[in-house]
C-alpha cells in the first residue's frame, strides 16, 4: 500500500517576462489502486503538477511538500523518483535516437529494480506486454519514439509503465490526439496494470472521453494553478455537460 | 612510376591557383607536390584550413625541426610482409601521389627517407599486423608506404599513442585484386599534436577498407584521399571520433572517382563533449566524366553531448557524369539534450548512464565496421573512459 501525498504545492517557472507562479497551493493524495482524474482548461497547470511531480529541472519549488510512503520526493534527483516508484507518461515522449526500445526497457528495468532481469522472463514480458499493447514486436529494434506515431508513442509510455511496475503513476494527457481504437487499447492497458499491480494513478485529462474507459475514483477540477473542485465521477459528468466556465468565472 | 610528371604538372597549375581564398571550382584542381613551398604557409582562410587548428598545427608547417622519432613497436612479421626504411628519393617515386597539403609536403621533405610496409603478391595475412607508433614528447616528421601486392590481403592497425607534434604521409597502394583493412587509432595523450594524410591508390578490383578512429590528442587533423585507378575496385573509410574539452579534430576526406564501375561508401561519426570540443568533417566525392556506373555514398554524423562544443560538417558532392548508380550523401548534427536527459532518468536511468546509452547506441553500428574483434572489444572501453572525462570536467 503507498500513497503520494502532495500538501501546499507551489510552482514557478521562469519566463522572458519574468518568474511565473503556475502551481498555487494544490493539495492531493493518491493511494495504491485509486484512481484520480484531475481535470482542467487548458493553461491551469495540469502538466506542471506532473513535471513538477517527476521533478523536471524547468519548475522551482517555491512551497509545500511531496511525499511518497513518507519519504520526501521533492529532496530526490528525477531518477530517484523513478526508483522510488513514481512514474510520469508524457503527453509529448521525447525521442532518443541511436537508442533502441529493446536496450532502453532493458536499461530502465534494471536501473528501476536495482538488477538486471531475468533473461528468459525478461523477453516474455515484454513481449507479452506488447501484443497486449497491440505493437508489433519490430518496435523492439526502433528507436526510441523516433518516427512513432502518436497513438506509438502512447502506447510505448504504456508499455513502460506496465514493465516498470511502478506504485504511482501519473498520466499527463495520455488520451489526446489518440483516435477511439488507440484509446481503447491505451485504456486497456492501464486497468491490466492496475489490476495486477494495485498502481495508484493520476489521471490529467483535458476530456471526459477517456473517464469512460477508465473509471475514475475521484475528479479533481484544477483550475488557476490549484483544485478548485473535487468529486466523485459524477463531478466529470457535470463537466461534460456544464463545460469549466462555471470554474472560469470564479478564477 | 609516374608520379614525378604527375608532381610537376600540379605543381605547374599551382601558379595559376596562387594561394586563394575562394574554394576551388573543381576539387580535382587542388595542387599536389612533394615541394612544401608550392603551398605556401596557410593563413587559415584557404578551404582546407578553414577550420583547421592553425595555432596547434603552425609548428608542423616550418621547414625545421622534426629530428625526433617515435618509437616503433612492430611484431614479427609472417611470410610475405616485409617492414623496411626506404631512401627519400625512392620513398617518393614509390608514394601512390604527391602530398596534397603543406603539412604532409613538410613530413615527406623532412622525414629523411619512408618505413615500408609491403605485403607480396597474392599473400594472404590472417592475423591483424598491429604495428604501436609510440612518442616521448618528440617532434616528429614521418613518411609511410603501406603497399599491397596484386592479389595480396592484409589487415593492418596501426596504434598512435604517448605524446608527439607529429606530421605524417602514408601512401597506400593497393594492386589489382588486391585487399586491406587498414585501422589507424589516435590514442595519444591529451597534449598530443598530428597532422596526417592518407592518400590511396586502388587498382582495378582491389578493395580497401579503412577505419580512423581518433579519440587523443590535444589537436589531430587527419585526411584520407582514396582515388580510383581501376574499374570494379571499391573502397569503405569508417571514422569515429570523440572529442572533450580543450580537444581538436578534423578528419578531411577525398574520394576521386576517375574510372568506371567503383563503389564508395564513407561513413563518419562523432561525439562532443565539453566548452571547447571541436570537431570538422569534410567530404569531398568527385565523380569524372570517364566515372561511369560509380556507387557513391558519404554520411557524417555528430553527437553533442555538453554545450558549448562545436562540430563541423561539410559534404561536398562533385558529379561530371549522369551515367552513374548512385551518388548521394547526408550529414546531420545532433544535440544530446535536456529533455533527452530528462525522459532517460524519468525511467530511473541515471545521468552517467543516460550518456552512455545514447553514445554506446550512436557508434554501436560503427564500430562493428572496424573488423578487428580486438579493436571493436576495446573501443567500446575507450569511449566510456571518455564519458567519464566528461563527468570529472562538470565536476571539477
Amino acid at each position: 500500500m503507498s500513497t503520494l501525498e502532495i500538501k501546499n504545492l507551489h510552482a514557478s517557472v521562469e519566463t522572458p517576462d519574468g518568474t511565473k507562479q503556475i502551481l498555487k497551493g494544490v493539495d492531493l493524495t493518491i493511494k495504491s489502486g485509486e484512481t484520480h482524474a484531475i481535470m482542467g482548461p487548458n493553461g491551469s497547470g495540469k502538466s506542471t503538477l506532473a513535471y513538477s511531480i517527476a521533478g523536471h529541472p524547468k519548475y522551482t519549488i517555491t512551497e509545500g511538500t511531496v511525499t511518497l510512503d513518507g519519504e520526501d520526493v521533492l529532496a530526490m534527483s528525477v531518477d530517484e523518483r523513478a526508483k522510488a516508484g513514481l512514474f510520469l507518461a508524457m503527453q509529448y515522449p521525447v525521442e532518443v535516437p541511436g537508442v533502441s526500445v529493446s536496450n532502453f526497457l532493458r536499461t530502465a528495468k534494471t536501473a528501476v529494480s536495482g538488477e538486471a532481469p531475468k533473461l528468459r522472463t525478461w523477453v516474455k514480458d515484454v513481449k507479452k506486454s506488447m501484443d497486449d499493447l497491440r505493437m508489433d514486436s519490430s518496435f523492439a529494434e526502433r528507436n526510441v519514439n523516433e518516427g512513432f506515431s502518436g497513438g506509438e508513442k502512447k502506447r510505448h509510455e504504456i508499455l513502460q509503465m506496465e514493465l516498470l511496475e511502478p506504485k504511482i503513476a501519473i498520466l499527463d494527457e495520455t488520451d489526446s490526439g489518440l483516435d477511439v481504437d488507440a484509446l481503447r487499447i491505451v485504456s486497456e492497458g492501464v486497468n491490466r496494470v492496475k489490476e495486477n499491480t494495485g498502481l495508484g494513478v493520476m489521471l490529467i485529462t483535458h476530456y471526459t472521453r477517456i473517464l469512460q474507459y477508465i473509471k475514475p475514483d475521484y475528479v479533481h477540477v484544477f483550475v488557476n494553478g490549484r483544485v478548485a473542485e473535487e468529486g466523485g465521477p459524477e463531478l466529470a459528468e457535470r463537466l461534460e455537460a456544464e463545460g469549466y466556465d462555471r470554474f472560469l468565472v470564479d478564477a | 612510376m609516374t608520379v614525378t610528371d604527375h608532381t610537376r604538372a600540379t605543381a605547374d597549375a599551382a601558379h595559376s591557383h596562387g594561394v586563394g581564398t575562394a574554394p576551388d571550382a573543381s576539387r580535382a584542381d587542388r595542387p599536389t607536390s612533394f615541394d612544401p613551398e608550392v603551398f605556401g604557409v596557410p593563413n587559415g582562410r584557404e578551404e582546407q584550413w578553414r577550420f583547421s587548428a592553425l595555432a596547434d598545427l603552425k609548428p608542423l608547417l616550418a621547414l625545421e625541426g622534426g629530428e625526433g622519432h617515435l618509437a616503433w613497436d612492430v611484431p614479427e612479421l609472417p611470410a610475405g610482409v616485409s617492414f623496411v626504411e626506404v631512401p627519400a628519393d625512392e620513398a617518393q617515386a614509390r608514394s601512390v601521389r604527391a602530398p596534397g597539403d603543406r603539412a604532409s609536403a613538410v613530413a615527406v621533405a623532412r622525414s629523411g627517407g619512408a618505413m615500408a610496409l609491403k605485403v607480396d603478391a597474392n599473400a594472404v595475412i590472417d592475423e591483424p599486423i598491429a604495428i604501436g607508433m609510440h612518442g616521448a614528447g618528440e617532434d616528429v616528421r614521418g613518411h609511410l608506404l603501406v603497399e599491397m601486392g596484386p592479389g595480396a590481403e592484409a589487415t593492418v592497425v596501426l596504434t598512435r599513442t604517448g605524446s608527439a607534434q607529429y606530421s605524417e604521409f602514408v601512401s597506400v597502394d593497393l594492386g589489382d585484386n588486391a585487399g586491406l583493412n587498414l585501422v589507424l587509432l589516435q590514442q595519444w595523450d591529451a597534449d598530443a599534436v598530428h597532422a596526417g594524410e592518407v592518400v590511396a591508390r586502388l587498382g582495378r578490383d582491389s578493395r580497401l577498407r579503412g577505419s580512423v578512429v581518433t579519440l587523443g590528442g590535444k589537436a589531430v587533423r587527419l585526411n584520407t584521399s582514396a582515388a580510383f585507378a581501376g574499374e570494379g575496385a571499391s573502397v569503405d573509410l569508417f571514422g569515429l571520433y570523440f572529442a572533450d574539452a580543450g580537444q581538436h579534430q578534423e578528419h578531411q576526406l577525398f574520394v576521386d572517382h576517375a574510372v568506371p564501375r567503383c563503389t564508395s561508401r564513407v561513413t563518419y561519426k562523432g561525439a562532443l563533449a565539453g566548452k571547447t570540443a571541436r570537431t570538422v568533417w569534410i567530404g569531398d566525392v568527385l565523380i569524372r566524366k570517364e566515372a561511369e556506373a560509380t556507387d557513391t555514398y558519404e554520411l557524417n554524423r555528430n553527437l553533442v553531448l555538453t554545450d558549448g562544443a562545436r562540430a563541423d560538417s561539410v559534404p561536398n558532392l562533385e558529379i561530371e557524369t549522369g551515367e552513374i548508380e548512385g551518388a548521394g550523401h547526408a550529414s546531420a548534427t545532433g544535440r544530446f539534450d535536456d529533455e533527452q536527459m530528462f525522459y532517460l532518468r524519468s525511467r530511473g536511468i541515471s545521468e552517467d548512464e543516460a550518456r552512455k546509452l545514447v553514445v554506446r547506441g550512436f557508434f554501436a553500428d560503427l564500430i562493428h565496421e572496424i573488423g578487428v574483434p580486438a579493436v571493436e572489444s576495446s573501443l567500446m572501453k575507450l569511449i566510456e573512459l571518455e564519458l567519464e572525462q566528461i563527468e570529472e570536467d562538470e565536476d571539477a
